[in-house]
């Protein structure tokens, strides 16, 4: 696991109430890519918080529409969430965020003073 | 994988082992990986509704598009399978975590009823894929009026 970009610890309390989505994670040379499976959160249900050096990603899933009956159910109703916590080369005044057919995408930048230079010789 | 076709007056139908073990499952999973398990068979999750007009089906897989679907029924069997394919990682970038399946999925369920084939539909929305199936005329339930002399 790397160190810039660390899980926090869910609590028991948070495992019981939301379920863990899967993430890839994914080191470019300026930035983070963070990738989160929530099928069925629409774009309006994914809440984004950074505070205090960690990002919160949780995801709320629509409600099912209509009244059928459900006779065989594997998935979960419960939200989605995971806490992580960012590295200080992280921008956090740069995340940017997508949304797509359930896959959440955060590109995390990093600061400006991070990102790799070429340093010319005189 | 297949759904026997479940009396819905069972509790059998709706009874679901791996989620209400979710946090051993969580635990059990992260072990596996830990092993290096990488071809454990991938089974996204699958529900199955049911009221007087349809059965619907829908398949929980974020991130898809359409065309990577194929929605098959035969006879009284419908399969839904694919393959989700993952954003390789470039030679400028490294992996750190790589929870996320991408590999080609499978999943068939055998339907509780008689259904109008050629009016069958799919969308795909928000990660879930859906699947409308009309009953057949014959398998929908029916009111008969009795007049009492």
């Amino acid at each position: 696991m790397p160190q810039e970009l660390a899980e926090t610890e869910n609590s028991n309390a948070t495992r019981v109430d939301y379920s863990t989505p899967p993430v890839n994670l994914r080191h470019e040379s300026d930035a983070y890519v963070l990738e989160v499976d929530m099928p069925g959160v629409p774009k309006n249900g994914v809440e984004i918080v950074f505070d205090d050096g960690k990002l919160t990603l949780t995801g709320h899933r629509a409600k099912p529409a209509g009244a059928a009956r459900l006779v065989h159910s594997e998935s979960s109703a419960r939200d989605y969430r995971r806490v992580f916590t960012l590295d200080p080369a992280i921008d956090p005044n740069r995340i940017e965020a997508s949304m797509d057919q359930g896959l959440l995408t955060l590109r995390l930048q990093k600061t400006e003073a991070a990102k790799p230079r070429r340093i010319s010789v005189n | 994988m297949k759904l026997i076709t479940y009396n819905p007056a069972s509790e059998l139908a709706t009874w679901s082992p791996f989620q209400r073990l979710s946090p051993w499952r969580d635990f059990l999973e992260s072990a596996f990986e830990l092993a290096g398990t990488e071809s454990r068979q991938w089974a996204p999750a699958l529900d199955v509704r049911e009221d007087d007009v349809n059965i619907t089906v829908e398949l929980e897989l974020a991130g898809m598009r359409k065309e990577d679907f194929d929605i098959s029924l035969e006879d009284d069997t419908l399969t839904l399978s694919g393959r989700r394919e993952s954003k390789a990682a470039d030679r400028q970038s490294e992996s750190f975590r790589s929870e996320r399946f991408s590999d080609s999925f499978s999943r068939s369920v055998t339907l509780p009823c008689a259904v109008q084939a050629d009016k069958t539909s799919a969308a795909y929305k928000d990660g879930i894929l859906t699947v409308t199936l009309p009953k057949a005329e014959q398998a929908r339930p029916r009111k008969i009026d009795i007049n009492l002399n």
